[in-house]
């Protein structure tokens, strides 16, 4: 039989490095147990490459496309696709809810400050988007021969950049939606417009020039542009990568500006 | 079992509120909120909804800042130094909740990752009975298992006070009275317990010292036995005797409050003991009754009562 002995804890920092990794080891699990965050992360982007590749006609050389095929243009588009799934579909509701069940609050009486939740889920979806991407890059290249990215280090900068402004936007949007639900309804809101900028149904380069250079100041237009360019083996140019990094700070700033903890 | 107490290294109450004041838009929610807690007591702070319990404790747990007035936990702020209090503050909210498809041991290790000094949560289950639940989802467990397993996340960092807000809102009888039984538990391990509830009765059977708190002002603070010698009118008693009975009569019953008499009913307010003289004077003078009901005041009654006597 042991005395109790009861003490003042001494101050301990927030939020420690064992209590950073197990916040994480719990939100992979969680994560992996919602079977429709893992289908439509990881499954869906690399099978939409798979269904439009089984189109004859995507797989012929086109001369309207300098010589490439329409299935080689579609690769970068499933790859924004595989960031913009994750950011903006899956990422907004799970931070909402985190709101609105009152997780944050209750870990904002712990010595863990909430904003650890909120950085772990941005990791989480960004590493699991960046995951896809990898597939559709490796799937495009084994079952359509597409080219894997020339210049490698500017396609992951583009990439990263990409990434990073998809996950702002993420926030931003769980940042003014009231409830999980309307992150959900915002979130599929912005996908779509998203997807069209991407390319998704008219690439980047074949739309009108009034449009395209609007597109082109979209983040997924000019991610679009710069993953297009990288693939190819070019620097991307250095007005895509500005465009994405402005985004990619613009939005953070609004979304820290107005991010309500309950 | 026995348990040793080591002589705490700092004195005095473990939570000091004095002269809290906060507004949300301009309406006045805690209006000059004073009390203490004391080491080791069962501190209930009772009301209505909307008295302004909530925000009270919600100041104490850093999680709102008082327009005015000074708030220590165990002599630290709870808003300057946040990271401290959660040491020593373990909390239950109100309305709050875990990830659905988190299991109860996963909460359990998840919590005691972020304290420097948890408690071991094994024992810790078994004493909360969530053994037998420990691979179950928290979107799958019961009222009352849930509020078990907030109790237990409210004890994990071996804090010197917990605050349970409304424990036992939405719980059947029986889960209520077993949620009642583990705090007392709790209170016996040493924890000084702040309560807040609506219930008269939780708070009766469960506090060492009460603040009645209404419209943001605390309108009696004293023990259970306090505030029902205070308030006369625990218990409402009325009849239509079968012939009339002296005012004189009625007057001298113990622990009577008011008499009214509306045509031949009689309408008395008073305690339990008025109760056991009522029907032992009707017996002695063979007078026959009908419609004789006793009633418990309600806890707006019993405020009215007290705010009147104050």
């Amino acid at each position: 039989m042991t005395d109790q002995v009861t003490t003042i804890a001494p101050p301990a920092p927030a939020g420690g490095p064992s209590a950073r990794s197990a916040v994480l080891r719990s939100e992979i699990r969680l994560y992996g147990r919602d079977i429709s965050n893992v289908l439509l992360s990881i499954v869906f982007p690399p099978l939409l490459l798979v269904i439009l590749g089984l189109v004859p006609s995507f797989r012929e050389v086109n001369p309207d496309l300098d010589g490439l095929r329409v299935i080689d243009l579609y690769v970068p588009v499933v790859v924004l696709i595989s960031l913009i799934t994750a950011a903006l579909l899956i990422f907004p509701p799970i931070l909402t809810s985190y709101r609105e069940l009152g997780i944050l609050r209750r870990m904002s009486t712990t010595p863990v400050r909430p904003s650890t939740l909120l950085f772990t889920q941005m990791w989480l979806n960004g590493v699991m988007a960046l995951v896809s991407a990898a597939l559709c890059l490796f799937v495009g290249w084994l079952a359509f021969d597409v080219a894997l990215p020339r210049q490698v280090f500017g396609y992951v900068l583009a990439l990263l950049l990409a990434g990073a402004a998809s996950l702002a936007i993420g926030a931003l949007v769980a940042a003014v939606a009231k409830a999980a639900r309307h992150a959900t309804g915002i979130g599929v809101a912005v996908y779509f417009p998203a997807l069209f900028c991407t390319g998704l149904w008219i690439p980047v380069r074949s739309m009108p020039e009034a449009l395209g250079d609007v597109v082109e100041f979209t983040p997924f237009g000019a991610a679009a542009n710069a993953l297009g360019q990288a693939a190819a083996g070019d620097w991307p140019d250095w007005r895509f990568l500005v465009v994405l990094a402005a985004w990619a700070v613009v939005t953070s700033a609004a979304a820290i500006r107005w991010f309500r903890w309950e | 079992m026995t348990t040793t107490r080591i002589p705490r290294t700092t004195r005095g109450p473990v939570i000091e509120v004095s002269e809290l004041h906060k507004a949300y838009g301009g309406r006045t929610v805690v209006d000059d909120v004073s009390f203490t807690v004391e080491e080791g007591e069962v501190f209930g702070i009772l009301g209505p909804n909307g008295a302004g319990k909530t925000t009270t404790v919600e100041c104490i747990e850093g999680l709102r800042v008082p327009d005015s007035g000074r708030i220590r936990v165990a002599g630290l702020d709870p808003v300057a130094d946040q990271t401290e209090v959660t040491h020593v503050l373990g909390v239950q909210l109100q309305e709050s909740a875990l990830q659905a498809k988190l299991t109860v041991r996963e909460a359990l290790e998840l919590y005691s990752s972020f304290y420097t000094r948890p408690l071991d949560w094994r024992p810790l289950a078994e004493r909360l009975g969530l053994t037998a639940k420990l691979t179950t989802r928290f979107g799958k467990l019961s009222g009352g298992q849930k509020q078990r397993l907030f109790i237990a996340l409210a004890l994990i960092g071996s804090p010197r006070v917990v605050v349970l807000d409304e424990l036992t809102t939405g719980l059947d009888p029986r889960a209520r009275r077993d949620t009642w039984s583990l705090i007392e538990d709790v209170r016996d391990s040493g924890v000084a317990v702040l309560l807040v509830t609506h219930f008269m009765e939780e708070a009766q059977r469960l506090c060492n010292r009460i603040a009645l708190i209404d419209k943001g002002k605390i309108s009696a603070l004293d023990t259970p036995a306090g505030l029902i010698g205070k308030s006369s009118t625990s218990t409402v008693i009325s009849f239509t005797p079968s012939q009339p009975i002296d005012q004189e009569i009625l007057a001298a019953l113990p622990g009577l409050a008011t008499i009214e008499r509306q045509d031949a009913r009689i309408t008395l307010r008073g305690t339990e003991e008025t109760v056991n003289a009522v029907i032992s004077l009707l017996a002695q003078a063979h007078i026959l009754t009908h419609q004789f009901r006793v009633t418990d005041a309600t806890l707006d009654d019993a405020f009215l009562d007290l705010t009147e006597a104050s």
